[in-house]
């Protein structure tokens, strides 16, 4: 900070100055080189093959999930199948496990998704104090976030197993008698998984919220500091608040992904116990793939995008009315 | 850290500062991968894509000395089956046989069916017989014939019958028998012998009728002081359903007719069933909520006596070096002809595109030469269905392979639907009921009834076929 302050007063004034990051760094540089008519096609021909990919591999699948929809499209034979119009909507709609793996998606939404915005933000609010070491902490709760997911489900079907696993013992240690079965109790299993989610992805956002608060000016909190505001004052009415994009884009990040889940329940419970576990994914997963009904899952998969789409954009609404209201 | 805008040092007409030096690297370094992935693609196509990706691209089957092999088989069948595939390479030393496993259940039948649509299927693949449905059903399956097996030496009588009967689809033989895989009793003989279960000889007592087994678990849960006897129920519907069908079976139920159109569940045996299953967790002699591999801890630990499983664990019990026997699972009820869940592995030759690249002459070879070598096989566990194996002296002294052979006697498949099968629908929900009924949380007769709900609601899906 101290050496980069310095030098930027110091670079030339001129026209062409970037006036902020990225594009207009980019455009400002590109009117002073020689050939401008060829650079025309510098951004396009740069996009092209992440374009290309878009096309191939995202657009293309989806049209292919929305025409197969309307059809019988089965797994273990050729062609799109039989044409159903709208039974498979019908269908799902109609249909209990889809309510309920929907159910389960959001459950498990829930049960990451608070603990992952409001812990991150602690930790990385004490981290911050930290002037020496830092870089520990930082390692410390990043470090299982580069954990493969396979990994991280299997230590933790160790940790959660019955009668020989360190949580029983654990539980057993506090006072518990008998310890619920963590992965084998319907009641305790999604819980046990988002626990699991928990302390695995808790980095990723740990490091946005710690990138925030590096960007808050000195000046704010010596100011602050000045008037006589506490430690305690300045988190709530300067800190916290002046983290809101942060939390904004943490909790939109965390819903998405939570909301995606996958991996770690297939690994773990498969679903069950009683298929309490099985989100909606899994259960496209289950019908398209073991029951080779790909039409229907097609189905559940574009409810599921709608659904995702639609809590995103409803919550960047009321966050971009609750940023314009203050 | 983090990242600046470079201001200082690069104006804008000046010369190129050390950093901009990259630029045209990278570019050098774009064109040359340009390059080399031209000549890859060039070379690939000149020398008749040698390579799998090239073949992937190109759907070419490859060189005729080629033979793709796809299995499921990891843990200990794998073992087995690499060691019978280096007997067959060492025989034939002009075929390039390239052996690739996968993962068991649907991500392996997923696969091996998109790549048969796909025309670029392997020359011969593993299935679970109670799969011969789905694949065949969906023409996915070459059917064998009758000259073909003469030809290699493999006719009708040299398998198991049951087995045998159960790898035809439509009439026509679509896959040839490999083994017999039934659910079967492990027992600790050190610990049965404690528990005064042995009979002079060091033979097992009768413990076949209801009370009898579970006076057995009792005596065994005495002496370890934990449990009587041990099965997977978290995370393993498919062993569930097992022990829910082998009971069910041997009430005389059927759950499904007309390929799986149609349920004819029997809703006393099924509850009658569920409800013996019950008594085996409320008396506290088998644990809830173990998953396989604690469940089998749990046998070679000394905490249980017995434990309920497939004979495919047999290596990994025998590697815990205890003292233990295995027995056909017991005949708990009588109403019935002996039943116990039981598959088969089979080996079929999914549908190729062309005679050139199905190689069926080399591929039935190649099965023949497996099948040869089946008392490798049946080291793992697995009853042979080749039946020069099966009835060989070196497999009648087995132990304690051979004690269980009776039980393909008994063997009770899936019931035939497009949804039933090994890692199928039909066992992830029917295998869920069971383990919540064993777990206590769901009453017999709520589980009969749920059964039959999700029996329903699969027969009223519309078949995928």
């Amino acid at each position: 900070m101290a050496t980069t302050a310095p030098t930027s007063t110091a670079a030339p004034p001129g026209p062409e100055r970037p006036g902020g990051r990225g594009g207009g760094g980019g455009k400002g540089r590109r009117a002073g080189l020689p050939g401008t008519r060829a650079d025309r096609w510098t951004a396009p021909g740069m996009l092209a093959p992440f374009g290309f990919f878009y096309l191939v591999f995202l657009i293309g699948p989806l049209l292919y999930l929305l025409v197969a929809g309307f059809f019988n499209t089965s797994l273990v034979k050729g062609g799109l199948g039989d044409w159903v119009g709208l039974d498979n909507y019908a269908r799902a709609l109609s249909t209990e496990e889809f309510w309920a793996s929907l159910w389960h998606s959001v459950w498990f939404t829930v049960l990451t998704t608070v603990p992952l915005v409001v812990l991150a933000l602690v930790l990385a609010l004490l981290t911050d104090r930290f002037s020496r070491g830092r870089w520990f902490f930082r390692l410390a709760f990043f470090a299982p976030f580069v954990l493969p997911s396979s990994v991280i489900s299997l230590m933790f079907m160790w940790i959660f197993a019955d009668q020989i696993g360190l949580a029983q013992s654990w539980a057993k240690f506090f006072g518990s008698d008998s310890p619920p079965s963590w992965l084998g109790d319907p009641d305790w299993a999604m819980i046990s998984i988002a626990a699991a989610t928990v302390w695995w992805t808790i980095g990723f956002n740990f490091v946005i919220y710690l990138a925030a608060l590096q960007e808050i000016p000195r000046d704010v909190h010596e100011a602050a500091a000045l008037d006589g505001a506490g430690p305690w004052q300045r988190i709530r009415h300067i800190v916290v608040p002046m983290l809101g994009r942060a939390t904004t884009l943490v909790t939109v990040l965390q819903l998405v992904a939570s909301l995606k889940v996958f991996d770690q329940i297939y690994m773990m419970t498969g679903g069950g116990p009683d298929r309490a576990t099985e989100p909606a994914l899994l259960y496209v997963y289950n019908t398209g793939f073991t029951e080779g009904r790909v039409g229907y899952a097609s189905t559940v998969s574009l409810v599921l995008f709608v659904m995702i789409l639609l809590i995103s954009l409803v919550w960047f609404a009321l966050v971009r009315r609750a940023e314009k209201e203050s | 850290m983090r990242d600046r805008p470079p201001l200082p040092g690069t104006p804008l007409g000046g010369p190129p500062p050390a950093g901009s030096r990259t630029a045209p690297t990278r570019r050098a370094l774009l064109r040359a991968a340009g390059a080399l992935g031209a000549t890859a693609a060039a070379g690939g196509a000149l020398s008749g894509c040698g390579t799998a990706i090239g073949q992937g691209f190109t759907g070419d089957s490859g060189p005729a000395s080629l033979l793709n092999f796809w299995n499921p088989f990891t843990g200990g069948d794998g073992a087995r089956m690499v060691e019978m595939e280096r007997d067959y390479r060492k025989r034939h030393p002009d075929v390039d046989l390239k052996a690739t496993t996968f993962v068991w259940g649907d991500p392996y039948y997923t696969k091996l069916t998109l790549a048969t649509l796909g025309d670029r299927p392997p020359q011969v693949a593993i299935t679970h017989l109670s799969k011969i449905p789905t694949l065949a059903g969906a023409g996915l399956l070459r059917e064998i014939g009758d000259d073909e097996l003469a030809a290699h030496g493999m006719g009708a009588d040299r398998f198991d019958q049951r087995a045998w009967r159960k790898a035809h689809y439509d009439g026509a033989l679509r896959a040839i028998p490999l083994d017999t895989h039934p659910f079967v009793l492990y027992v600790r003989t050190d610990i049965a012998k404690k528990a005064g279960l042995t009979g002079s000889g060091g033979e097992l007592a009768d413990v076949d009728g209801p009370e009898q087994f579970l006076d057995a678990l009792r005596a065994a849960k005495e002496v370890t002081g934990a449990w009587g006897c041990s099965i997977a129920s978290t995370k393993d519907p498919s062993t569930c359903f097992r022990l829910f069908w082998s009971l069910y079976r041997q009430l005389g139920g059927r759950l499904l007719a007309d390929e799986g159109a149609k349920v004819v569940i029997d809703m006393e045996a099924a509850g009658e069933a569920f409800a013996y299953i019950r008594r085996l967790t409320q008396e506290k002699l088998v644990p809830t909520g173990v998953d396989s591999p604690g469940a089998i801890t749990l046998l070679t630990s000394g905490q249980a006596g017995f434990l309920m499983d497939g004979v495919w664990q047999i290596l990994a019990v025998q590697d815990s070096k205890v003292a233990f026997d295995m027995l056909p699972f017991p005949r708990i009820f009588r109403d019935a002809p002996y039943a116990c869940h039981a598959d088969s592995h089979g080996l079929v030759l999914p549908k190729a595109p062309s005679p050139d690249a199905q190689r069926a002459d080399r591929s039935l070879e190649f099965i023949r030469s497996l099948l040869d070598a089946s008392d490798a096989w049946a080291g793992g566990g697995h009853i042979p269905a080749w039946l020069p194996t099966q009835e060989s002296e070196a497999y009648r002294k087995l132990e304690p392979q051979a004690h269980y052979a009776a039980a393909s006697d008994g063997a009770a498949y899936d019931p035939g639907a497009w949804y039933s099968g090994a890692g199928s629908s039909l066992h992830n929900r029917l295998g869920d009921v069971c383990a919540s009924v064993l777990g206590g949380r769901t009453t017999p007769t709520r589980g009969a009834a749920r059964i039959r709900e999700e029996l329903r609601e699969l027969a009223a899906t519309p078949s995928p076929l």
